[in-house]
């Protein structure tokens, strides 16, 4: 993956730079020490780092508002980072580029049960946005696995979904108004309290941008009532075919359960390993999990193990307590550690339509044995959305770039059959070269003409999402030296 | 113009000499009325995919509206959007179309949780102002893939592009609904009642109120159940031994003529007035029409999505005889409130002086501005329909 040269003259801004910034920032929030700057050298995709040239953590729109003024004006720049758990090197900087931090933002601004919405700068996690109104019986419902640690402002980038989105939509469809800082410094409104933003649905084109659009420093998030209650059932089949026939007939059934999870032979065995949560050993397990109350799980799971028992699963295991659905779901919540106990590996998201999901499966067991590269799979079946975990050796020269190649492979594969190169991590750099295969010129075009009007400098990620020979020219402008 | 392929579609934007009337089934007579050559989208028609194991259908810009509902009714699925069919509303005539849906945004009660149709888009191909075919998204239910302009063509009202072709998220029809039903509230407890219900962890999936003046004399408050039939029972006994006591329980066809009516905005048709179509947060709702009130403002409201999507019908004449259907004193009160306020219904002596869309602060109004001469250089797609 390449990231374009730093340009000698923007190099060059820095003291200037630094002194501009720290005229209207806190002490402490400008930070330009080498040492100090190695924390922002790589987000979660952490095979790419750079050091950028300087960091600065606002704690106001108004700050974030002042940055970005100055940042524009000397044509430096601007890379946002929310926790910096991106899997895609959204948060990556280059060396010329100037990180901003949303993390000192994370005050909950407005909560409003009432209306079920709650406002809350972006540098909140997500987690917490949940334990903001756990107590009074709601919950935000996007729930990305690295929840515990993720920002609200990076799930807004990158349109963040998780395992319940089946049932509950992705962050875009839980997304009622933001805050969003231009790289010029305006600040507009976008939406509120109330749906649907009026005039063209800004909202929606800024979700999933990237930060390529603008920063968001606060966002009105939608709120839902805690369900009564939610218990997973585990099922065990001895073929990939025959447990994507049971979620597609599942789903023909008109049951809508809130999360369906798949896991493979390899990822079974390495989570048993790993966490050992009983799990049986054999081909594909499902974790199908319903919401309501006794009753209502009750009548729900009926329906779904009979679907079940006409496909002839080796197991099935309904959580008879909490005990017992903390297990069920203890192997597949700890299916990345445990792949990252056994070796590297590099996560992909994909999504394909639920009916290729067996051809996929055995095309990427067909891959593994040309690469030479194991491959174990977890992922959320309902929606299509893929999780490949390739394992490699990050100290074998060469193993990172076949890794690659992989990936890039099954990326392409996933495209074929009709779907997309990413489901809910995002392009970031990770996926930027590939996006000509999904996208002809035209349809990439349309893409820039967007950032062409929210940041005509484009300053703001200016390396991520777009295939560095496409943006080029875009990019090489240098409004400051003009 | 009338293309009867996406290619053909193509060719007649670029040839293009003059502004376009971009026309699905001509259903959805709204906004600002435009001058222009007619194209309509009608010839592009039918369904190319439909996999109800995956949940997702494939079709062309033009495909009635009806065929698709019929194909999905088929499969015991539906469109969870609930697009509502506004004939009776502005007294059009045509045939409802799958893109005039999409360009116009069109969502229903259910929008209040399960989303408006443009979360249930998942791809779009459309025609930009030069002529240019693009695509964006796909068919696959998550797709982060790029920008997502899928939302941004929806509810654009054909003034950045003409769709030719959307993909969408369809869903099953539930076993059996239930709608509770009160009458005689005042709107404020009315809509107090239906966020006391929408705060309960049963599954409410439309939650209404209509004023005595829509309901035919007296008021009348609704809440819907969606779901597996034990369950629907379970929740409304839950409901009404709750926060709704006293609501009656209307089941099954019944429940449903309800939810049509409010969908097509029934209570409306035929009758004189221009209509206004409000977003405000819902507690705001009555808020919203108590000011009106005040003003002196005559008003008949629906109150739908918990409180805050307020349809209202007010004279013409509006405020004081100024003529503006009261635009002046109820966009002071939408400011005031947070929201916004579409002339829905009006002449089109009405629509061309009194701003149909919200007037949008000036920084929002140049990126949708620029937005629209990045895809329509020339101006030539509906323009001046959003204002």
């Amino acid at each position: 993956m390449q990231m374009p040269d730093p340009r000698p003259e923007r190099l060059a801004r820095k003291s200037a730079l630094v002194r501009q910034l720290q005229q209207c920032l806190p002490q402490g929030a400008v930070i330009s020490d080498p040492a100090e700057l190695r924390a922002y050298e790589c987000d979660a995709l952490a095979a790419y780092r750079c050091a950028p040239m300087l960091a600065v953590l606002p704690s106001s729109t108004a700050e974030v508002s002042d940055v970005l003024r100055i940042c524009h004006e000397m044509s430096v720049p601007v890379v946002p980072r929310g926790a910096g758990t991106s899997l895609a090197g959204g948060a990556l900087p280059s060396a010329d580029s100037v990180i901003l931090g949303v993390a000192r933002m994370n005050a909950v601004l407005d909560t409003d049960y009432e209306n079920r919405f709650v406002r809350v700068q972006t540098g909140r996690t997500n987690l917490s946005v949940t334990g903001a109104v756990e107590e009074n019986g709601f919950f935000y419902a996007p729930d990305p696995s690295s929840q515990l640690a993720c920002a609200i402002a990076g799930n807004i980038a990158m349109n963040s979904g998780g395992a319940h989105c089946l049932k509950y939509g992705v962050t875009t469809n839980n997304l009622l108004g933001v805050t969003l800082v231009l790289m010029d410094g305006r600040v507009v409104e976008i939406g509120g309290a109330h749906m649907d933003a009026a005039g063209l649905d800004l909202l929606g084109v800024i979700c999933g941008s990237e930060g390529q659009l603008g920063v968001v420093t606060e966002a009105t998030l939608r709120i839902l009532p805690k369900p009564e209650g939610a218990r997973p059932v585990l099922m065990a089949f001895d073929s990939n075919e025959v447990a994507g026939a049971c979620v597609s007939d599942i789903i023909r059934a008109g049951i809508l359960p809130v999360a369906i999870e798949f896991m493979d032979r390899p990822c079974i065995r390495a989570c048993e390993a790993f966490a050992h949560a009983g799990y049986p050993d054999c081909e594909a397990l499902l974790i199908v999990e319903v919401e309501g109350s006794d009753a209502e799980i009750d009548d729900q799971l009926a329906r779904i193990m009979a679907i079940a028992r006409k496909h002839d699963p080796l197991e099935l295991r309904e959580a008879q307590d909490a005990d017992e659905a903390g297990r069920i779901w203890l192997g597949r919540k700890s299916a990345f550690g445990a792949m990252g106990q056994i070796n590297d590996y590099m996560c992909l998201d994909g999504t394909i339509p639920v009916t290729a999901l067996p051809l996929v499966l055995r095309r990427i067991g067909e891959l593994s044995r040309d690469y030479g590269l194991d491959v174990a799979n977890v992922f959320h079946a309902g929606d299509g959305n893929m999780h490949p975990l390739i394992l490699f050796n990050a100290n074998k020269p060469g193993d990172l770039e076949l890794c690659e190649r992989f990936g890039a492979d099954i990326l392409k594969l996933c495209v074929e059959v009709g779907g997309c190169l990413t489901g809910e991590h995002g392009v970031g750099i990770e996926k930027r070269d590939l996006m000509g295969h999904q996208y002809a010129p035209a349809d990439l075009e349309a893409q820039m003409a967007v950032k062409d009007v929210f940041d005509p400098g484009w300053l703001l990620n200016p390396a991520k999402v777009f295939p560095l020979e496409v943006s080029e020219a875009r990019r090489a402008v240098d409004v400051a030296a003009e | 113009m009338r293309p009867t392929s996406e290619a053909e579609l193509a060719e007649m934007i670029a040839g293009a000499d003059g502004p376009l009337r971009i026309c699905g089934g001509g259903t959805r007579a709204v906004g600002c009325p435009v001058a222009g050559d007619i194209l309509e989208t009608g010839g592009l028609s039918g369904i190319s995919l439909y996999e109800p194991g995956a949940l997702t259908m494939v079709a062309e810009a033009g495909t009635p509206l009806a065929d698709v509902e019929a194909a999905l009714a088929a499969e015991g699925q539906r469109l969870a959007f609930e697009p509502g069919d506004w004939r009776g509303l502005l007294g059009t005539e045509g045939v409802p179309t799958l893109g005039g849906v999409v360009a116009a945004n069109v969502s229903g009660s259910r929008r209040v949780v399960a989303g408006a149709a443009r979360d249930f888009m998942l791809g779009v191909r459309f025609v930009d102002g030069i002529g240019q075919i693009v695509k964006n998204g796909g068919r696959v239910m998550k797709n982060v893939t790029g920008y997502d302009l899928v939302k941004l063509l929806s509810g654009s009202w054909g003034t950045l592009g003409v769709i030719s072709e959307v993909s969408f998220k369809v869903m099953p029809v539930p076993e059996m609904e239930t709608t509770l039903v009160c009458d005689g509230l005042d709107a404020k407890s009315g809509v107090r009642s239906l966020c006391a219900a929408l705060g309960t962890p049963f599954e409410v999936t439309g939650a209404a109120h209509l004023d005595a003046g829509a309901a035919g004399g007296t008021s009348r408050t609704l809440v819907r159940i969606e779901g597996l039939a034990a369950s629907v029972s379970y929740r409304a006994e839950r409901l009404q031994s709750g926060v709704l006591a006293g609501f009656e329980a209307r089941e099954g066809a019944a429940s449903a003529a309800l939810w049509r009516e409010l969908r097509d905005v029934t209570p409306f048709a035929g009758r004189e007035g221009a209509v206004w179509r409000v977003s405000v947060k819902p507690s705001d709702g009555p808020v919203l029409t108590a000011g009106l009130a005040e003003r002196g403002v005559t008003h008949t409201a629906i109150y739908d999505w918990g409180g805050g999507l307020v349809w209202l019908l007010m004279p013409e004449a509006g405020d004081s005889g100024a003529g503006d259907a009261g635009a002046g004193a109820l966009r002071q009160q939408v400011a005031a409130l947070g929201g916004h306020a579409t002339l829905f219904r009006g002449s089109q002596d009405l629509r061309r002086t009194v701003p149909v869309f919200e007037p949008q602060p000036a920084p929002l109004a140049a990126l949708q501005a620029g937005l629209r001469a990045k895809f329509d250089p020339r101006g030539i797609l509906n323009p001046g329909l959003m204002g």
